[in-house]
Order: structure tokens, then C-alpha cells, then sequence
């Protein structure tokens, strides 16, 4: 188990590094000018050449990227171009923010996506099974940004319920929409997935032996669960790890100051310092929850163990 | 029996609490503003115009200000921590600015003469510990002309300017004075820090930052103008930039007072009993042609047809009645209007006339490139108005290409001139401009010498006329004279159709029908002092 741990930590190392070539080439490359926020409108080409050297712009990428590398290993991403405030220190509550709701639309995603998935993989109705099956892909379809408009003009604007936007203290009423919003997607796939793993499960040959041995239906299903658990942690560990992320245009609609937000102001604002950092943060937080969710799964099915 | 006695007496209590509780409640204003992030709250203020009204002047006073107390004309310089100034008369070079007696900082250090220079410091000098990039770039354009400065005596400040400007109290608008060189001692000369906890002199204190969500900003009791105290214990400043959201934040009561509500949503909110403010001020949104002899526009005939052919009345009515059609830079109530010859109008079949004369028609359309962005500080609604113009120039024998990118990719072009390497193609460019002083509108981007980065020529106007009248406007410190000098340039530029004046935005905001006190000035900023919620 250890040493299974131990390799999947040294994969983690060429992915991070891969990771962080690849945002820090793209961040550079996308047009604009990364001084923007802090070069005068009116700048000569000398004072440009002497800001650019203060911010460390004038050297060749490869030699930029070492340097932000060797800085990034010991815990500094630098300070943002436009604040001047430590890129860590903006980046750590935004994560925060961002954990918060997607562990608020995870919890939802999984309650509704598992009810409905156990459901249309269990009852035998074609009517039940194509309701669910159409809620789940009305969930995958619908874009996220027009379902959070439609909620906020419903249960905001309309009914006068819930927040329209912002974080509050925070508090949960502020949560509601955005969560439900971020939960539509994830909510889909996982009941279409534990709807498809419930049906291919229950026409296995030990479940069809289970009833001829006289189980009740409950106890059999005790056995169906724990069969499907691991495509569950699976697909639930990846959509928790993409919440993580934030969603750019769900923390936007709803004003949520998470990283989706930050990146969106950064990406503006041409902010290098900002998007390199929070880009490499949380492709390591992605890693981080990948290799959580493996671990877990290799504890609840001992047959990856093996494999 | 003893339990009912005991309710009624917390029931008496209750009833005589609560009055006193209303009258003692926090009177706060809560603004949704189109910013992702909350601006720089450390002295100078970034994020353009709507840093400067929500933070820039709030928190922050300056030695010279706007005087934001009517909406009926345009907003004038008045007395702010300078109670006088003065230029000198044989060069024209040295400001004596005489400064307010007895103002303090929010953390109760002195406002002087010291404070002043090492506010300057900060901004103009590379080598002073105090010295911010981030602030020193937000006023560039104001601060260029700063040669040396010194304090005379603890309340006089002199000014020494590179080179004689009469347009000088207008730069000295845009300099905030702080934060405190007490609170920078405090916390240690780090910026950062000082953000959260920083120390200006104007009428609001900054209570609470929480990067890209909010700022809270509580009254100063202890302001220097008692007229200019906020009726409001609080205001509450949130970053909302999706528009539809600020609308949806007014619409459930989640904040009393949205910037720039999309023209579509303006019906909903009447309906729904908000105020819609609008007044002109001091903004056009135009193309800056390229006038380079390889471009299109190198040809008055083609410069007078594109300002022919856009139908601006449609366009605002497109817009909701946001908008004004412009008839030149300048709005033309103000005094810089001047009187142009040239009518900007709509009329298509002159504008056709001219660019068959210039040798382009249907058969052979005049192409061009225009770049565009998708939004920014006072580009509106950038891109269906660009689209409407697009189908009003193809009429008249245009065939335009919108090159749409993003914001901060425009100001890079905007910041090298149309002849540069990195405008190759770029016909023209897509850019609001302010003319709330009259080098940003009128000088800096006439005078044939003022190209970026010197100024704002971008297209490469060079017209020795208008180069006369700018440069006679530059130095002349009598204010009427000026004024009219700048008309003569402003009827200059209209009638050689220096750039394709399009609309003046109209400035609209939303305020919720309990909000009371706010006066619309003609003015980029605005005055929060007087407003509250009833």
C-alpha cells in the first residue's frame, strides 16, 4: 500500500512539471501586454525596459520559467502585477471559497445523482427509468451560466428567496444557487453512470445467485452497492476535483469570489503571476484528489490492488 | 401569574427597544459595481473611472478636486486640501499651492506639506522606500509634467513643472494625497498590508477589504467639509461585473444602486419602481482612424463619409436612450464645443457621394480593419454597437472587419501609434475617450507631436492649424481665453473629421426607489456623500 502511495506520489512529480510547462508557455503566449496594469499609459520605451526588468520580463521564457519554477518548489508564486499582494495570499482564500461550494454541490450531485441512478437502474418501469434518464441528461446539457440566470430570476428576483450573488459572511442561504447550479452537471453524470452500473451489476451471475438463495431484495442490495461504490469514488472524485477548480462562468454569474472568479479577473487583467500560480495550485490539487481517490478505491475493491 | 407578569414587562421592554433600536440603525448603501475586483485602496486607485468614484475619492482626497454637487452643468474645479494656488508669471513653471488647515488623516496624523511631497514621492521618485509601481502607473498622464516639488513651509507646497502648462489644476485632480506616511510607518512600508488598513484624508474610512468580493467603507465623522460628511453610516462596495447579476442583486433588494445596467433591462427596472439616472458627461466613444497614407482614412472624403453614414439617433434608441448622438468630441452644450462647420449627421447618400468621389463604391467597396474589444472602461456595449455601425458603413461602400479582442489587448494597441509594427492592418481602433480635462481631450491627441506614448495621437493627425490652436491652449492660464481657444480647436478636428465620432455615453445607473440624495454630476465621478437609503 505504502509503496503504491510512494509511486503514485513520484508519477505526481513529471505531471506537476508537465502541468506548469504548459500554463506557463500559454499564459505567455496569449496576446497582451502583462505589464498593462502597472506600465503608464504614456511609457517610453525606456521606462517600459526599466518596469519590464523590475518584474523580471526582460529575460529570454526559458531562463522566466526556471526562475518561477525554482521560486514555485519553495512555496513562492510571487506577487500579483496588480495588487503587489503575495499571489499565495490571493490565491488561498479563493481556493477556500472554491472547496466550499463545490463541496456544498458534491454533496448535492451525489445525493440527487445516486437517488436517481439507484433508481432507474433498479426499477423496472420504462416510464421511471426514461424520466430519470432525461432528468440526468437535461443536467449534463443544460449550460451552466443560463441555469444560474433562471434560478436567480426565479428564486431571487421573482419570489424574493435566496441572494442574488455574493458570498454573504458566508452563509448558506448565499450557497444555495450556485451550488445547485455547479451540482447540474455533476448531478447528471453521476446518475447516468450509477444508473449504467446498477443494470450491468444486477445481471451479474452472483446477484442472479443471491436471490435464488432466498436473500431479501435489501440485503442483495447491500451487495449491488458495494459493487458500484468504486465507479461512484471514481466519478465523484473527478467532478469534486473539476469543481475544485472553480467554474469560471458559475462563480462569475453568482459574483462567488472563488478561484473561477479569480482566474476570470486575472485573465483580464493579463495578471501572470496570479494565473500561473493558481493554474499550477490547483492542477496539483487535481493530482492530489486523483491519487486520494484511487487510494480510496483500492481500499474499498481489492481487486485494483492486484491489478 | 408571576410568568405573566414577567412577559408583559419584556413585552413593554421589547416595544420601547425597538424605536430606539430604528433610530440608532445603520443607514447603509449598498453599490454593485461592474468591477471583477475591488481597486487599489492604497492611494491611487486603479480600474479607471469607477475605481477612482467608488475608492480614488472616497477614501482619498486631493489637492485640487471635482466639484460633484450639481448635475445641471459640467463639474468645476474647486479648493480640495489646497485652499489656493497660483502659477508663477515669468515662467509659468512654479505652482504655489497654499494647503488646508487643520485636516487630519483617518489615523489622526496631520495632513501638511510633508505629506504632500511624500505622496509625491511615492508616485514620481524610483529611489524613495515608499516608491509603488502599481500607484505611480494608475496617474502617469497626470504626474508626466512634474519636474521637482519641495515643501516651503508645513502648509505650502511648490510645484516646479517641466514645462509651462496651464492645464495643470486639472492633472493635479487626479493625485490622491496618501495613504498616511504614519500608516505606512505603521505597518511597516508594505503595501500590501496597507491595502486592508489604509489612511486617506476623504470622507469615507475603509472598515473592511475582501479582495473581489467587497469593501466596506464607514463615514469619517471627523471630515473637513461638515457639508461633504456621508448621510450614510456605510457603504457596502461589491465587485459584480456580470451585468445581468448587478440587475438581479437590485431586483431582490441585495443592493440599492447598480453601474451600468444593460439598455435591454432598463424597462424590467422602471417597471419595477427603480430610478434610472443618466446625464451626459464628459465621455464620446469614437474610431480613431488611422491616417497614415497606406490606410483609407489618409482621405478626408472617406473620414466625412464614415461620420455621414452612422445612423447615431437609431443607434441610441438601440441602446434604450443611454446614449447621445454626438456631433464631434465634445458634447455640444459645453464650452469647448466650439462651432464646426461640418455637421455630423446622418445622411447616406452624401456619405455615398463622398466615396464615390474618393473612387470607392459598391463594386469596390473601402476596406478596413477595425479593432474592437469586447468590453471595457466606457466602450459600453461594444460589440452589437459595433455590429450596427458595420451594417450602416457596408451602405455606403465600407467593407469592415471587426478585429474583436480583449480589452487589455486594445489598450496595447492604443499605446503604440497606427504606424507601428503592431497596428499593421489596423485601420482603426475602437476606443472611449474622457475629455474631462483638455490635454486627454483635445491636446493630446490634436498635436501632431503628442503621438503615443508622448500623448494620444494614435492615428497620426497633422494639421498645423490645429497644432497652433492646441499648443496656444497649452499655455494660456486664463480660463475663458483657454476656453475658447479649445472651441476653435474642437471646430477644427470636426470640420478636417479628425476621428468618426460615434455616441456620448448617457452614464446610466440604477438606484433602488428608497435611495434618496444622489445628484448625477456631469462627471466620470460621483459624490456618495449625500446619498442614502430611506
Amino acid at each position: 500500500m505504502l509503496r503504491y502511495v510512494l509511486r503514485r506520489i513520484l508519477y505526481a512529480i513529471p505531471i506537476a512539471l508537465g502541468v506548469s510547462l504548459v500554463c506557463f508557455s500559454l499564459v505567455h503566449l496569449a496576446p497582451g501586454d502583462p505589464l498593462s496594469a502597472v506600465l503608464p499609459e504614456t511609457a517610453t520605451p525606456e521606462q517600459i525596459a526599466e518596469i519590464k526588468a523590475d518584474y523580471g520580463f526582460d529575460k529570454p521564457l526559458p531562463i522566466q520559467y526556471l526562475k518561477w519554477l525554482g521560486r514555485a518548489l519553495v512555496g513562492d508564486l510571487g506577487s500579483s502585477i496588480k495588487t503587489g499582494r503575495p499571489v499565495m495570499q490571493e490565491i488561498a482564500p479563493a481556493i477556500g471559497n472554491s472547496i466550499l461550494l463545490a463541496l456544498a454541490a458534491i454533496v448535492l450531485a451525489f445525493c440527487v445523482g445516486c437517488g436517481l441512478g439507484v433508481l432507474a437502474g433498479y426499477v423496472r418501469s420504462r416510464a421511471a427509468d426514461s424520466v430519470v434518464t432525461a432528468v440526468a441528461i437535461t443536467g449534463v446539457s443544460i449550460p451552466h451560466y443560463w441555469l444560474g440566470m433562471v434560478l436567480i430570476v426565479i428564486f431571487s428576483v421573482e419570489m424574493n428567496l435566496l441572494p442574488a450573488s455574493g458570498m454573504g459572511a458566508p452563509d448558506w442561504q448565499h450557497m444555495i444557487l450556485p451550488a445547485i447550479t455547479l451540482a447540474s452537471i455533476p448531478m447528471g453524470i453521476i446518475a447516468r453512470s450509477i444508473r449504467a452500473s446498477v443494470i450491468e451489476t444486477r445481471k451479474q451471475e452472483f446477484v442472479q445467485t443471491l436471490y435464488a438463495k432466498g436473500l431479501p431484495a435489501r440485503k442483495v442490495f447491500r451487495h449491488v452497492a458495494k459493487n458500484v461504490a468504486p465507479t461512484v469514488m471514481a466519478v465523484m472524485g473527478l467532478q469534486f476535483a473539476q469543481m475544485l477548480g472553480g467554474s469560471i462562468l458559475v462563480e462569475t454569474v453568482f459574483a462567488w469570489p472563488g478561484t473561477g472568479f479569480l482566474m476570470n479577473s486575472a485573465i483580464f487583467t493579463r495578471d501572470l503571476p496570479i494565473l500561473q500560480g493558481t493554474i499550477l495550485v490547483l492542477a496539483m490539487l487535481f493530482v492530489a484528489m486523483n491519487l486520494a481517490v484511487d487510494i480510496l478505491q483500492m481500499m474499498m475493491d481489492p481487486r485494483i490492488k492486484r491489478n | 401569574m408571576a410568568i405573566k407578569r414577567y412577559a408583559a414587562a419584556f413585552c413593554t421592554a421589547l416595544a420601547l427597544a425597538f424605536p430606539t433600536l430604528d433610530a440608532h440603525a445603520e443607514k447603509v448603501l449598498r453599490v454593485a459595481s461592474t468591477m471583477a475586483d475591488i481597486p487599489l485602496t492604497t492611494g491611487q486607485s486603479s480600474q479607471g473611472g469607477e475605481g477612482t468614484r467608488f475608492i480614488g475619492i472616497t477614501l482619498y482626497d486631493q489637492l485640487v478636486r471635482w466639484d460633484l454637487s450639481r448635475s445641471d452643468v459640467l463639474a468645476k474645479l474647486v479648493p480640495g486640501l489646497a485652499l489656493s494656488w497660483s502659477v508663477d508669471e515669468a515662467t509659468h513653471k512654479v505652482w504655489t499651492l497654499k494647503l488646508r488647515p487643520g485636516v487630519k488623516f483617518h489615523d489622526g496624523s496631520d495632513f501638511n506639506a510633508d505629506a504632500v511631497v511624500w505622496t509625491f514621492d511615492k508616485l514620481l521618485n524610483r529611489k524613495a522606500p515608499q516608491f509603488d509601481q502599481s500607484q505611480a502607473a494608475q496617474i502617469s498622464q497626470y504626474i508626466a509634467n512634474f519636474d521637482t516639488y519641495r515643501a516651503i513651509d508645513p502648509m505650502t507646497v511648490e510645484i516646479t513643472t517641466k514645462v509651462p502648462d496651464a492645464t495643470f489644476p486639472y492633472m493635479l485632480a487626479g493625485v490622491n494625497i496618501g495613504s498616511s506616511p504614519a500608516r505606512y510607518k505603521e505597518l511597516g512600508g508594505d503595501w500590501s498590508k496597507i491595502a486592508f488598513k489604509p489612511s486617506g484624508t476623504g470622507p469615507w474610512m475603509l472598515d473592511k477589504l475582501v479582495p473581489r468580493e467587497r469593501a466596506e467603507m464607514v463615514r469619517n465623522p471627523n471630515y473637513w467639509d461638515p457639508a461633504r460628511v456621508p448621510k450614510s453610516d456605510r457603504m457596502i462596495l461589491f465587485a459584480m461585473p456580470d451585468p445581468n447579476t448587478r440587475v438581479a442583486a437590485l431586483l431582490s433588494g441585495q443592493v440599492d444602486w447598480v453601474e451600468a445596467p444593460p439598455p435591454d433591462t432598463i424597462p424590467r427596472l422602471k417597471s419595477a419602481g427603480m430610478q434610472i439616472i443618466t446625464n451626459v458627461y464628459p465621455h464620446v466613444w469614437p474610431y480613431i482612424p488611422n491616417l497614415g497614407p497606406a490606410s483609407v482614412f489618409h482621405d478626408i472624403r472617406v473620414r466625412k463619409a464614415a461620420n455621414l453614414a452612422i445612423d447615431r439617433v437609431g443607434l441610441s434608441e438601440f441602446l434604450g436612450g443611454t446614449a447621445m448622438p454626438a456631433q464631434g468630441a465634445i458634447d455640444p452644450k459645453h464650452p469647448w464645443f466650439g462651432k464646426p462647420n461640418f455637421k455630423i449627421e446622418y445622411n447616406p447618400e452624401e456619405a455615398k457621394r463622398l466615396m464615390k468621389e474618393a473612387g470607392y463604391g459598391p463594386d469596390h467597396p473601402a476596406k478596413i480593419r477595425i479593432a474592437v474589444s469586447t468590453a471595457g472602461s466606457g466602450q459600453m456595449q461594444p460589440l452589437p454597437m459595433n455590429e450596427f455601425i458595420q451594417e450602416n458603413l457596408k451602405e455606403v461602400g465600407f467593407d469592415v472587419e471587426l478585429v474583436v479582442m480583449e480589452w487589455e489587448e486594445l489598450r496595447s494597441h492604443r499605446r503604440a501609434s497606427a504606424d507601428e509594427p503592431t497596428n499593421k492592418g489596423i485601420d482603426a481602433l475602437n476606443n472611449s475617450v474622457s475629455y474631462w480635462d483638455p490635454y486627454n481631450g483635445l491636446i493630446g491627441v490634436a498635436d501632431s507631436q503628442l503621438r503615443p506614448p508622448r500623448g494620444y495621437n494614435w492615428g497620426g493627425f497633422n494639421d498645423p492649424e490645429a497644432d497652433r490652436l492646441a499648443r496656444a491652449a497649452a499655455v494660456e492660464f486664463d480660463p475663458a481665453k483657454q476656453d475658447q481657444l479649445l472651441g476653435q480647436l474642437h471646430s477644427r478636428i470636426v470640420d478636417q473629421a479628425m476621428w468618426i465620432w460615434v455616441v456620448h455615453d448617457l452614464n446610466p445607473r440604477a438606484l433602488g426607489p428608497k435611495v434618496k440624495g444622489f445628484v448625477q454630476a456631469q462627471s466620470w465621478f460621483q459624490d456618495l456623500t449625500p446619498v442614502y437609503v430611506e
